[in-house]
Order: structure tokens, then sequence, then C-alpha cells
């Protein structure tokens, strides 16, 4: 695959790590819009090396500044501690022992009402990220293209019906990653697309029975 | 056009048989990539560029240690008494550490190709532009062809301490940055090649060996010098030295080395400077409280 440039200059960000501080404000983030709304607690666990010195390259405070919805390169990530707490946010950190296979790796269980979600992702290195796991189901969302994710009940032609959709809407699909629990149970489907899909489609989409939820997580650089 | 770089010979063969500069080829490629225009590319290097110079601004005036106390005011000291180097090597060297002190204060920076290694270009370039009477804008092509040559390692090996050590991070840092003082000084597609093995060559076996983890020992310094080494080796590539070595061979077998390296030397803050006594006692003391 074609690497952009900014991907090796770039991105822009807070010190002093790309993979500890960038890399961890997009895991947060990531985890932030795939619950779809700012969260309002959230039980963070960290794994590695994102455990052994998240204190030095504040790891801690980059997942917070995500899960507040900052970029890499907003200047109140160093405070963003203290903001989560004057907005609400009420944050629990586990530092976990465990070996998991990215050395840089955080599990965040976060809650808006009566939502809640459990997402794991790991910090590739340059800022890079991917989401491995959304409530167990086994993902890869990186945040680098146009992404949709539906979460439905596995029935024949459902992932057609997702598929029609977008094709009805000049929507180009690159990607597409279907995992479920078991038989007819609940399934996820990541879907990423050339194209970032308008509030119309979104409709559409989730007007389409056995369709329970649904999150677009639309690309821009520099995220 | 471009739609994909594998190599650093490719940029110079086509670059030479356009008659255009190698950033001209990555700004066309970049365009495909990202599906955007010119003007959009331009403008965000340039955005790059703007961060890069705050960092070493910031980094040059302040005497305040990190977080962590392992690093910060060494750019000022320099500044202020450093003489031996007097011209542009200072000004590389003191830029580069500067930046650097910014990034382990958690201030803004621009990562090149990564925040640990982000002290070298800014460090050289602007120094170099200094010397040459340029502009910033004059830096906004030149530093596209960087990305260039970070393109092509990203491909053939890696830029992450965690996979190949520090000859992947600051390595790649200073032969980017080499190449991209080559262009800026007006030297031809195959001194930006050369300029880019001649530096990448001498940095090749440095291990990721970072005290207690933390991306500021041995880094900051690391930048400074990897700086030196880009300045020296676009010097030689300018006067026409050459690499016996053509630069796409270093890169893979920068890549052989960083495969080769014990995991101790990656990052894991378990082997080289990590374990020496003194690191051992400032890791307590830091990671321990
Ligand atoms: S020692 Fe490791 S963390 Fe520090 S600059 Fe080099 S590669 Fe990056």
């Amino acid at each position: 695959m074609s690497v952009s440039i900014f991907e090796i200059i770039g991105p822009v960000m807070i010190g002093p790590s790309s993979s500890h501080t960038a890399g961890a404000v997009r895991i947060g983030s990531l985890a932030r819009r795939i619950l779809g709304q700012t969260p309002e607690w959230a039980n963070i666990t960290l794994y590695g090396s994102f455990k052994a010195t998240y204190r030095g390259h504040g790891t801690d405070k980059a997942l917070t500044a995500g899960l507040l919805g900052m970029r890499p390169d907003d200047e109140r990530i160093r405070g963003a501690l203290a903001l989560a707490e004057r907005e609400g946010l009420k944050l629990n950190w586990i530092l976990s022992d465990t070996e998991v296979e990215h050395a840089n790796t955080a599990r965040i269980q976060l809650g808006a009402k009566d939502k809640t979600i459990t997402v794991q992702g790991s910090s590739l290195g340059g800022g890079r990220v991917a989401i491995t796991s959304i409530d167990d189901f086994p993902v890869y969302v990186t945040g680098q293209a146009h992404t949709l994710i539906t979460c439905h009940d596995d029935r024949p032609g459902m992932v057609a019906k997702v598929a029609q959709i977008l094709a009805n809407n000049q929507l180009n699909v690159g990607a597409l990653n279907l995992s479920r629990r078991s038989k007819g149970d609940l399934a996820l489907m990541v879907v990423e697309t050339d194209e970032a899909i308008p509030a119309t489609v979104k409709e559409e989409l989730l007007s389409v029975p056995l369709v329970h939820r649904l999150v677009s997580i639309p690309f821009e650089m520099d995220w | 056009m471009l739609k994909q770089i594998s190599s650093v010979q490719q940029l110079i063969d086509i670059a030479t048989q356009k008659d255009v500069p190698i950033s001209q080829l990555i700004l066309e490629y970049e365009q495909y990539v990202s599906d955007t225009n010119a003007e959009t590319v331009l403008n965000h290097t340039r955005h790059i560029l703007k961060t890069m110079y705050s960092a070493i601004e910031e980094g040059i005036h302040s005497k305040e240690r990190s977080h962590t106390g392992l690093s910060g005011g060494d750019a000022y000291l320099y500044d202020k008494k450093g003489s031996l180097l007097e011209g542009v090597a200072a000004k590389a060297l003191v830029n580069a550490i500067a930046a650097s002190e910014t990034n382990g204060r958690m201030g803004k920076i621009a990562a090149c190709p990564t925040a640990g290694a982000s002290g070298v270009t800014p460090g050289a370039l602007f120094a170099t532009a200094d010397k040459l009477g340029k502009t910033h804008e004059d830096l906004v092509y030149p530093l596209l062809t960087a990305s260039g040559i970070g393109v092509v390692i990203n491909h053939r090996a890696f830029l992450a301490g965690a996979l190949g050590g520090c000859q992947a991070e600051v390595g790649s840092a200073a032969a980017m940055t080499a190449g991209a003082i080559v262009e800026l000084a007006g030297g031809s597609p195959r001194q930006v090649g050369q300029a880019a093995a001649l530096a990448m060559k001498n940095l090749l076996g440095l291990p990721c060996d970072p005290v207690a983890g933390l991306v500021e020992v041995p880094c900051v310094k690391r930048n400074g010098m990897g700086a030196l080494v880009a300045l020296a080796a676009a010097d030689l590539a300018l006067a026409g030295v050459e690499s016996t070595i053509p630069v796409d061979e270093v890169i893979d077998t920068m890549a052989k080395i960083g495969k080769d390296m014990p995991i101790g030397l990656k990052e894991t803050a378990t082997g080289g400077l990590a374990i020496t006594p003194t690191a051992l006692s400032l890791t307590e003391k830091i990671l321990g409280s």
C-alpha cells in the first residue's frame, strides 16, 4: 500500500512519544467515537510498555485527552486529567501485568447514560494505532480511512443490504470485515469506504431492520 | 505519476530523466495518495515546518527540565557557551537539541519520522537555511524530499526504535535530512541519494536504549549529533563525494541489522544505556515514585 508522506513527517503533536503520547490520544479518540458520544466514565487498563512508562510519556493524559475529543496536537493534553475532572469524566486506572500481543496496549471500558462499550487498542508506532476489539468482537479499526461500524443480527442478507445502500449512494467499499459471536447471534461489521458517509445514508442504514447500532468515523487529516 | 515509491534510485532516475527535483515527484505522489491537490499538500507541509520552527524557538529559550527531570536546559546552555563549532554546525546542534527538549517537556512538535527523532530535521534544515540565506518557505520542497526518503525507508525497512533500534529513528531522520539539505543547496537528485546513504551508513547499528523507557536520554543529544551527521553527509555529497554502497542497499542492510538486533536494544529499556548502573538508579527514582 502507498503510504502518505504525512505518516512519515507528522503528526504535529504534543510530545514526547509518537507511540505513547500521540498514539494514545488517538486510541482515546477512537474509543469516544465508537461510543458515539462524550463518555461520562471510563475504566482504563494499561498493558506492556503503556503500563511501564505511562507517567513519563503522559500516556494517561493522552488517553484522557482523546476521550475528551482532543487531537494529538492539542495544547490542553498536558492538563487533560484536571480537565476530565472539571467536565465530569470519571476515570479509573488499572495497571495490568497480563501479556498482550502489542507492547503499547490499552483496554477502555467507557460509558454514558445507558450505553457501555469496551474497546481495546494498540499503538503501532509513529502515531499509528489500531482498535483490535470492540465488545470482544475482533476488529481492525485504524482511523486512517472513512469507517463505518454496524452491529446487527447475524441473518442472511444483512451484509448485502448494507453494501447495497452504500453502492446506491456511490460509496465505494475499500475493505470489509465481519465477525460474530456465534451463528445467528450478534454480528459486527467494519466497512472502510473511499468517501465520507453522508448523514442521510447513515439514517438509511439505521432504518434497515435488525441493524441495532451504527457508528461512522470520518477520516480527517491530522485527526 | 508515481503511485508507489519503493527505492531512492527510482526517485533519482525519474527526477533526473524529467529534470525536476525529487520533491516535485513527492508532491505529485502525495496528491495521488491523499486524493488532494498540490496546495493542500504544500500547506500541510508549511504547517509542519512552522511547528518545527516553534519547537526550536521554545526549546532554545527554556531552562526548564522535563516532567521527569531527565532532560531540558542543554540547548540553552550550549547556545550561550558553545563555540568550537561556530556557524552552521553549532546552529544545527543547538536547534536539534532545543526541538528535542521541547518534545521532552510535552511541548508541540512535528514527528519526523517519530517524536523521538523529531529534532534532527528541524535542527539541520533551519541552520542550513540561515547559512544559505534561504527563507522558511524555501524549506517546503526540501522537506518533501526528506519525506520521500522516509517513505522508501518505511517501505524497505522501518521507522521505529521498537522495530529496528535508533538507527531506524535518528538514523532515518539523518538520512532524510541529508537529502533535504542537498536539495536546498541546489544539489542534484543523485547527490540527494548519496547524502542519504552517507548519513545512514554512519548511524547503522545504533540501538534504541532509552533510560526508563522514556524518550529523553539518550534521545535528546542523539538528535543533536544526528543533525551534525546529516550536515556532514550533505556537505560531502554536495562536493561530489559518493557512497560506495548505494543508498537502497544501505537501507536494506539497516533493516537486516534491525531484525538481528536483540530485543533488549529495541526500545524495551532492557539493554544498552538503559541498563547502566546510573540509568537503573534513575529508573528506580522515576518509575518507583
Ligand atoms: S533511543 Fe529509541 S526512543 Fe530514543 S530517539 Fe532513539 S529510537 Fe527513539
